[in-house]
């Protein structure tokens, strides 16, 4: 029972005469305030720094000085801390409940790892100072290095690249020029699944190559025979996530190693989904060639709103020599950067993909994960997520339409959306709904084989305690659709900072800016 | 485990509620050659204070820029960062949220991107800027790419002033496109140098102001040739706190203006994450790779903001996206936009004075060591000196004598026969002492 300012308890059945969604005057909503852009707060003379004055600049310069002003605001420290606290309200997140994006892996995010990657140590130090400075920095690389290399039964790793998508266009690097190097350059296609990420052709065509889709099974695994009448003398490499984007493990992955190896080809794995089989399956053992690994996902750094992520690529030996630089480099004076192409140590490297060594604060992060799991740990990490997975998808089999239903799927489950037909709702009606429950929505619509897909990934940190909670709404939800209470999904969100948005208008009258004259205010037509 | 919930009662009623007996049978997919039994051969779970020795240890084993005299520039920059900044982006809803997909339950992030696009706008004197990319270089060698698809052209000309690790990732991209790329030979002063080399073939010319040397350039003219013959201009910058005292790359007619952001709100971190800024002109906005934030309305009418012109994206355009990009830096996003909300133009102009003048005072303790020369002749906060020796193996000797005297040029490109040149750096964290300790050291070095 709460108690109000004079001390008696309140009566809600007081408030029982007021209509139920009554529009506030100020447009605020109880705790959840209506925040200005940093830009309306009338900071154009404030700082919230305090910094000795400067004397003018030097005539060196004259000429080459800013003459106009900026347009930049500025707040005291406390209008700051509001400003940003109001708007961080208006955020789901992994630390406020379960964060179902399938593909997406939103786990825990320890803060161990957060407070070591802040050690001086490591977040003070200069990509470019000596390397005898920094030689505990460079064993941590290496150590990381083994880690990953030890996990994945792979011979080498290019810890540099800064994302996923980056980590692709790495092990196509690596592969383009190694079939250069053997007089293969005139193999310039790549084969990729229908059900690939949209980063595979993007990154396969970025690099000249022209994508061929391999056809799928009717039980969501690549179809060898389609894949073998592809491969040929003019395929450079197929890109395959293994588990892959329907959440199934690839059981014919060996057979396609085989097929592509001895068409001349090269394996590329998407190694998004890594954390399924952490701990229990060597990539190496498959006969993968190259594979990133995101570590915002798998090891669990950060995701911060989209990014920074980080995408290290494991490669077979077969790749290794043509690694990105910098090189790694150990002798008897400890660890050294070979940073140029050609030099000793990086001879055949296709050169660099940065300015510097990579995402450090993202290693660190990564390493003390590994370290507070184990071994033992990052297996348990597997078994678990792959657990919650299926406990969901036997859970709701009954009410949704699984689109793989025979089987265990992998760390994550994927429904198409047949058990919605007739009812008026859509799946991204559903997921709006979802919002309304408390819950971030599944991956929508991804990935493009199954109609109205909904990929849920848990993961392992839920508990079953907040996966029944999950299971409990969506099942509630979905006898909501078929009972016809269709308006509960067309108008969601009901209860979000914001109702629904409109897409459309934002991409047909792009605003991309605040600007100093006051435009009139946008209106649907 | 500390982080795994489930208990060893949940796993089994969970299983019973599949149907299963093991969870073995949940990998049955698994090639058997490729099962393994037991953990791989890798040390089993620490706690958390054993995790925390053991990095701690690395950790100690790094000389931080903070314990000394320390002058490393080059394209990071150490600065001071609020402490508001780090206590804010650590905050649950912003560390622990995905990129913004679900607009209604992340206006937070959203809300930030449309304002940092805006800061960015501002900063560049650019029409738009998008939501970030990985770094400054990453975003270079994009910049490229844009000016590829956008002139149908087929090379790109770099001066001798653009940072040569910028250059090496520039090439990665553009050589695995096809793109050819010339680069005018390293020099301290010759941004106008890369003229003579647009022909009509040339899609964009790159420039950087502040360049590696420290130099500053009005590129106008640059921007004015390039644009004659149907090609774009490109202006690189590694040291954004610049923005707050130089010309900025749009009132010198840029096409495409990119930016390492590190020195706003985010620390040294050896390197990455960094955050990089890209700014264009609007007609070119729909060739722009990464994410961008737009306003809009909600079904109410109020004001929102949601991701938007995802159909050059890679997840809808697929092979046909601008870009393979699927993150940007939002984390290094944010951290930039909160230090840049609480210096804004006051701020910000006061802290580019600052590490103008803490330069100056280090080029005038320098010019006083027999045997330097100074060779940039305008200069924001780093230049280049001369000096009668390798320039790594000074560095080297300096090290040992607690001076981190900056970076040997020989470190970006060992091929210029640039060995005796050093770059050095002062911001506002460089103390007077420092620079009187630094020309002490070098005084010594070279009269043993």
């Amino acid at each position: 029972m709460s108690m109000n300012n004079v001390g008696r308890p309140t009566r809600p059945e007081a408030a029982n005469d007021a209509p139920a969604s009554h529009a506030t005057l100020t447009g605020a909503r109880g705790l959840l305030q209506d925040e200005a852009l940093i830009f309306e707060l009338d900071g154009w003379n404030k700082t919230g720094v305090d910094l000795p004055d400067a004397a003018a600049p030097s005539d060196d310069l004259a000429g080459l000085l800013r003459a106009e002003p900026i347009g930049l605001p500025g707040l005291s420290e406390p209008e700051v801390v509001r400003h940003y606290v109001r708007l961080s309200q208006k955020n789901h997140a992994i630390d406020l409940a379960l964060y179902p994006l399938g593909s997406c892996t939103m786990k825990h995010n320890p803060r161990l790892n957060e407070k070591m990657a802040r050690l001086p140590g490591f977040s003070d130090i200069h990509p470019l100072q000596p390397t005898s400075t920094v030689q505990g920095a460079l064993t941590l690389m290496d150590r990381l290095a083994h880690w990953l290399k030890t996990l994945t039964g792979m011979p080498a790793v290019a810890l540099t690249p800064k994302a996923g998508a980056h980590g692709e266009l790495c092990g196509l690097l690596a592969i383009r020029a190694a079939h250069e190097a053997a007089g293969n350059g005139h193999r310039k296609t790549v084969l990729a699944p229908t059900s690939a990420h949209g980063t595979n052709p993007a990154t396969a065509a970025f690099v000249g190559y022209t994508v061929v889709e391999i056809a799928q099974t009717e039980d969501g695994r690549v179809d060898l025979a389609d894949l073998e009448s592809k491969l040929g003398d003019h395929v450079a490499a197929i890109m395959v996530t293994n588990p892959n984007t329907c959440g199934l493990f690839e059981r014919d992955v060996v057979e396609i190693a085989r097929l592509t190896h001895a068409a001349g080809a090269y394996f590329y794995c998407d190694g998004a989904n890594f954390n399924a089989i952490v701990g229990r399956v060597r990539p190496g053992d498959l006969g993968v060639d190259a594979m990133h690994i995101n570590l915002h996902k798998t090891f669990s750094t950060p995701h911060g709103g989209g990014g920074p992520g980080a995408g290290p690529v494991v490669l077979s030996a077969a790749l290794a020599p043509f690694a990105p630089t910098p090189w790694l480099v150990h002798d008897d004076g400890g660890f050294s950067l070979a940073e140029h192409a050609g030099e000793a140590g990086a001879e055949t490297a296709f050169g660099r993909m940065s300015a510097f060594h990579g995402q450090m604060g993202m290693y660190v992060r990564a390493y003390a994960y590994m370290l507070s799991h184990g071994a033992d740990g990052l297996r348990q990490v597997a078994e678990d997520a792959v657990l919650n997975a299926n406990y969901v998808k036997a859970r709701l089999k009954d009410v949704m339409s699984p689109a793989f239903p025979d089987g265990p799927c992998m760390h994550e489950a994927l429904f198409d959306d047949s058990w919605l037909e007739g009812t008026g709702v859509t799946t991204l009606d559903f997921a709006k709904a979802m919002i309304d429950e408390g819950f971030h929505p599944m991956t929508m619509y991804f990935p493009l084989v199954v109609h109205g897909a909904m990929l849920i990934e848990p993961t392992e940190t839920e508990s079953k305690q907040e996966l029944d909670r999950f299971i409990a709404a969506l099942r509630a939800l979905a006898g909501a659709a078929k009972a016809g209470d269709t308006e509960r999904f067309k108008g969601a969100p009901y209860h979000a900072p914001l109702r629904r948005l409109d897409e459309t208008l934002a991409a047909r009258k792009p605003r991309l800016r605040w600007k100093p004259v006051a435009a009139a205010p946008l209106a649907a037509e | 485990m500390r982080y795994l919930p489930l208990t060893p009662e949940d796993r089994v009623e969970m299983l019973g509620a599949i149907g299963v007996k093991s969870i073995d049978d949940l990998f049955v997919d698994v090639p058997a050659s490729a099962r393994r039994d037991a953990p791989v051969d890798l040390p089993h779970h620490a706690g958390e204070l054993e995790v925390e020795r053991e990095m701690a240890a690395l950790a100690r084993r790094n000389r931080s820029a903070g314990e000394g005299p320390f002058f490393c520039g080059a394209g990071a920059y150490r600065h001071h960062v609020p402490a508001t900044v780090d206590h804010i982006i650590q905050r649950s809803e912003f560390l622990t949220s995905y990129t913004p997909y679900q607009p209604e339950i992340a206006q937070g992030t959203l809300q930030v991107l449309f304002e940092f696009q805006t800061q960015v706008a501002a900063l560049t004197g650019m029409e738009v800027a998008n939501a970030s990319l990985y770094d400054g270089s990453t975003g270079a060698a994009e910049a490229v790419m844009m000016a590829h698809r956008i002139t149908r052209r087929g090379k790109a000309v770099m001066s001798g002033g653009v940072h040569p690790h910028y250059v090496g990732a520039i090439e990665t991209l553009a050589h695995a496109a096809g793109v050819a790329t010339t680069r005018m030979p390293a020099a301290v002063d010759a941004e106008d140098a890369v003229i003579a080399a647009i022909d009509a073939d040339t899609a964009c010319v790159v420039v950087q102001t502040p360049n590696v040397f420290g130099t500053v350039t009005d590129v106008s003219k640059i921007a004015q040739a390039a644009q004659a013959a149907g090609a774009l201009l490109i202006v690189v910058t590694t040291e954004a706190v610049s923005y707050g005292l130089l010309k900025s790359p749009g009132e010198m007619g840029a096409d495409i203006a990119v930016a390492e952001g590190q020195s706003i709100g985010n620390g040294l971190n050896f390197g990455g994450p960094y955050v990089g800024l890209f700014a264009c002109k609007e007609k070119f906005v729909r060739q722009m790779p990464g994410r961008l934030c737009g306003e809009t309305v909600d079904a109410d009418g109020q004001r929102g903001f949601v991701l938007t012109l995802s159909t050059r994206e890679q997840h809808i355009r697929r092979d046909k996206a601008t870009s393979n990009i699927c993150t940007n830096s939002g984390l290094c996003a944010l951290a930039f936009s909160i230090h840049m909300s609480l210096l804004g133009e006051t701020g910000l102009r006061k802290l580019a004075a600052l590490n103008h003048q803490k330069a100056l005072a280090l080029r005038d303790a320098l010019k006083t060591v027999p045997g330097v020369e100074i060779l940039t002749p305008r200069f924001f906060n780093e230049f280049a000196i001369r000096v009668p020796k390798n320039a790594a193996d000074l560095v080297e000797t300096l090290a040992n004598n607690g001076v981190i005297a900056g970076v040997p040029f020989s470190r970006l490109d060992a091929g210029a026969g640039l060995d005796d040149v050093l770059l050095v750096a002062a911001t506002e964290t460089t103390l007077d002492i420092d620079i009187t300790v630094f020309a002490k050291a070098l005084t010594k070095v070279f009269a043993q």
